[in-house]
């Protein structure tokens, strides 16, 4: 491993711009079809990174191919300088404590409530207090600004942006460093969209995260989003500033954001 | 993580009325309870003070678990009339306490004395029992109109829906129900053969297992088979679309989830139990015959011989005419519990047993109830 990151048990150094996921070369495929071919990419610890691209290419895939979720054929990932490949399943699973993982659906627990679902993670990996868990369970629900009743309630009795808010407290359960979001105001009106981009910038301020958001969403993008990577023909083509991404010359990337919805939000 | 793990901890120091609370160390999740107890014992060790000051510099790593702890113990010392001022804290560190304490905790709501909630269930039961009746009387009254609207216009009839579900429920289940029904017959040849050879009368074996087989036994299996077998797949079918809007789909369309897909599983359950139970009918004497031939010795032309002369019509129809009511049983259980699912798994998960469960229930009960009718009739 070229980059020997420094152990992370200074919090000051959060602030410093380092890789705190790092991908190089990966290619991905199912059967005979390549999805991802060489893509290189490093999202900085404290940063929101938007990954924008068109619909099929591969941005849920990327994301699950980082979380492990899917087997990847060539290539290196590390998070915290730590080589995927490399690490015993031990150390795998101390690295699943420290980030967070929100579903574009939700994928709350059906038969579990509210405050159930975000106390799944800290019963399995925390020591702690019946009466703590409830009180931190009602903590996280209301940081993500539901009422407190909410917590009581199954994920069948919630709205597109309950669920959503209820999915980004389960995520925020064990105070992760990283939180993956995919596509988190997908589905939501732009009156909440727009709450909920500001919610992930509190959070990520108060929590002192890392946010890898997926996303479509041109308004979360300029925003709530610090830098974004686009994702087509298999890689990353473009990473930078929304300004550096109006400036970019590839054909995807102008499209995108040179779009007349895009030039409508950015004059706006 | 090759990193040290510093415990968290305090230190206090006095002046006078006024105490300096120095924290240290870790004060995040990864502590859980050591935490807890810290926070439940610094009150203690701090004794009688006037002023307290925290001084959270020390915090190495501070989580939402840590500033919740402090937000709560600077709200219990300010309950017992200290007054409590943070210092030193870092920017980042002030910022999450603040998250914190602009909520407050709610109270959980003291949970209802064991008595109460016994009773409540119980309640709760009975009244469900009573929708429960009301429910599937008022389901087979749709039913019924839902097959009228069908006869009246047989275009509209999903017949590739019954076909599949008569594939599904007939073909496909009939190699499983042959062979139980194959080898409950064998067994019970056995144990008549067994019983009957002390009183010297082997042959009335046959009587004992045709009548038994065709008026009972390869009803009953079959129903049993049948109802483990489609009752929980067509409630496990209903129940996930249920759970996914498709029923609500169907309904903005203009379609009857009851026609769709209520109508061509319970009219395919009419017709495939009959057949089925004349199958298992057949492999169960034939079950019995073999064992006759090769335990107790009688040759099959006497099996069969003997078994024309006691078996007559009305044997034979009692079994097939209750065939079809036991279909409509198991299939009004089976779609009512699909679409009695809410939004869980566990839901699902528990409708499919209810399903089968009362579906074989009501089996027997239907079947008692036959059993009385056609002794009251001489049938």
């Amino acid at each position: 491993m070229p980059d020997a990151t420094p152990p992370l048990a200074a919090p000051d150094t959060a602030t410093l711009p380092k890789p705190i996921i790092r991908v190089r070369d990966l290619v991905v495929g199912f059967g005979d079809k390549i999805i991802l071919d060489g893509l290189s990419l490093d999202v900085m610890a404290g940063e929101i990174l938007g990954f924008v691209g068109g619909s099929g290419t591969g941005k849920s895939v990327l994301t699950r191919t980082i979380l492990g979720l899917i087997e990847k054929r060539a290539g290196h990932i590390s998070v915290f300088g730590q080589d995927l490949d490399e690490m015993p399943d031990a150390e795998r699973r101390k690295l699943e404590k420290r980030w967070g993982v929100m579903f574009q659906h939700g994928a709350l627990f059906s038969s579990l409530t509210v405050a159930q679902n975000i106390q799944v993670p800290m019963r399995e990996y925390l020591d702690l207090s019946p009466a703590m868990m409830n009180d931190l369970a009602a903590l996280k629900i209301q940081m993500v600004g539901l009422k407190s009743d909410a917590g009581e309630k199954y994920p069948s009795e919630l709205s597109g942006g309950m669920i959503k808010r209820a999915a980004l407290a389960r995520a925020l359960a064990l105070d992760p460093e990283i939180v993956f979001l995919d596509e988190p105001t997908s589905g939501l009106d732009p009156i909440g969209a727009a709450e909920f981009d500001i919610l992930i910038r509190t959070l990520q301020q108060t929590l002192g995260l890392t946010v890898f958001m997926v996303t479509h969403d041109l308004d979360s993008l300029a925003s709530a989003c610090d830098r974004i990577a686009a994702l087509a023909d298999r890689k990353v083509v473009a990473v930078g500033s929304l300004s550096e991404m109006v400036a970019s010359t590839h054909p995807w990337v102008k499209s995108y954001f040179r779009g007349e919805r895009a030039l409508a939000r950015l004059k706006g | 993580m090759p990193q040290t793990i510093a415990s968290p901890g305090f230190e206090i120091s006095r002046d006078g009325e006024r105490a300096v609370i120095a924290l240290g160390g870790e004060w995040t999740l990864d502590h859980g309870r050591r935490l807890e107890s810290l926070a439940e014992q610094l009150p203690i060790s701090l004794g009688e003070v006037r002023r307290a000051v925290l001084d959270i510099s020390g915090i190495q790593r501070l989580d939402t678990l840590g500033a919740r702890l402090i937000d709560q113990l600077s709200h219990e010392l300010g309950s017992e009339g200290v007054s409590v001022e943070l210092a030193h804290a870092r920017r980042e560190h002030a910022t999450l306490l603040e998250a914190v304490r602009a909520r407050t905790a709610v109270v959980a709501r003291p949970p209802r004395s064991w008595l109460i909630e016994i009773l409540a269930d119980i309640g709760r039961t009975v009244v469900f029992a009573g929708q429960d009746l009301v429910r599937g009387v008022s389901f087979i009254g749709e039913v019924v109109i839902a097959i009228g609207r069908a006869l009246i216009r047989p275009q509209r009839f999903r017949w590739a829906a019954l076909i599949n579900q008569l594939e599904q429920i007939a073909f496909r289940g009939a190699p499983i129900i042959i062979l139980i029904t194959f080898l409950v017959g064998c067994i019970v040849a056995q144990q008549g053969i067994f019983q009957l050879r002390r009183f010297g009368a082997t042959a009335f074996v046959v009587d004992l297992v045709g009548i038994i087989t065709l008026r009972e036994l390869a009803l009953l299996l079959c129903a049993i088979m049948v109802a483990g077998r489609s009752g929980s797949a067509f409630t496990a079918e209903i129940g996930s679309m249920k759970m996914r809007e498709e029923i609500d789909a169907l309904r903005v369309m203009g379609l009857n989830p009851v026609d769709v897909l209520v109508v061509p599983r319970i009219l395919a359950l009419i017709i495939a139990m009959p057949i089925l139970t004349f199958l298992a009918s057949m492999a169960g004497l034939f079950g019995a015959g073999l064992t006759a031939w090769f335990y107790g010795g009688i040759a099959p032309e006497t099996f069969v011989a003997r078994l024309q002369s006691v078996i007559n019509y009305r044997h034979f129809s009692v079994g097939l005419i209750k065939a079809p009511f036991m279909a409509i049983v198991i299939g009004a259980i089976a779609c009512i519990e699909g679409m009695n699912v809410k939004g869980s798994a566990e839901s699902l998960g528990q409708q499919v047993t209810a399903s089968v469960v009362k579906a074989i229930f009501m089996v027997i009960v239907v079947d008692g109830l036959f059993a009385m009718f056609f002794a009251s009739i001489r049938f």
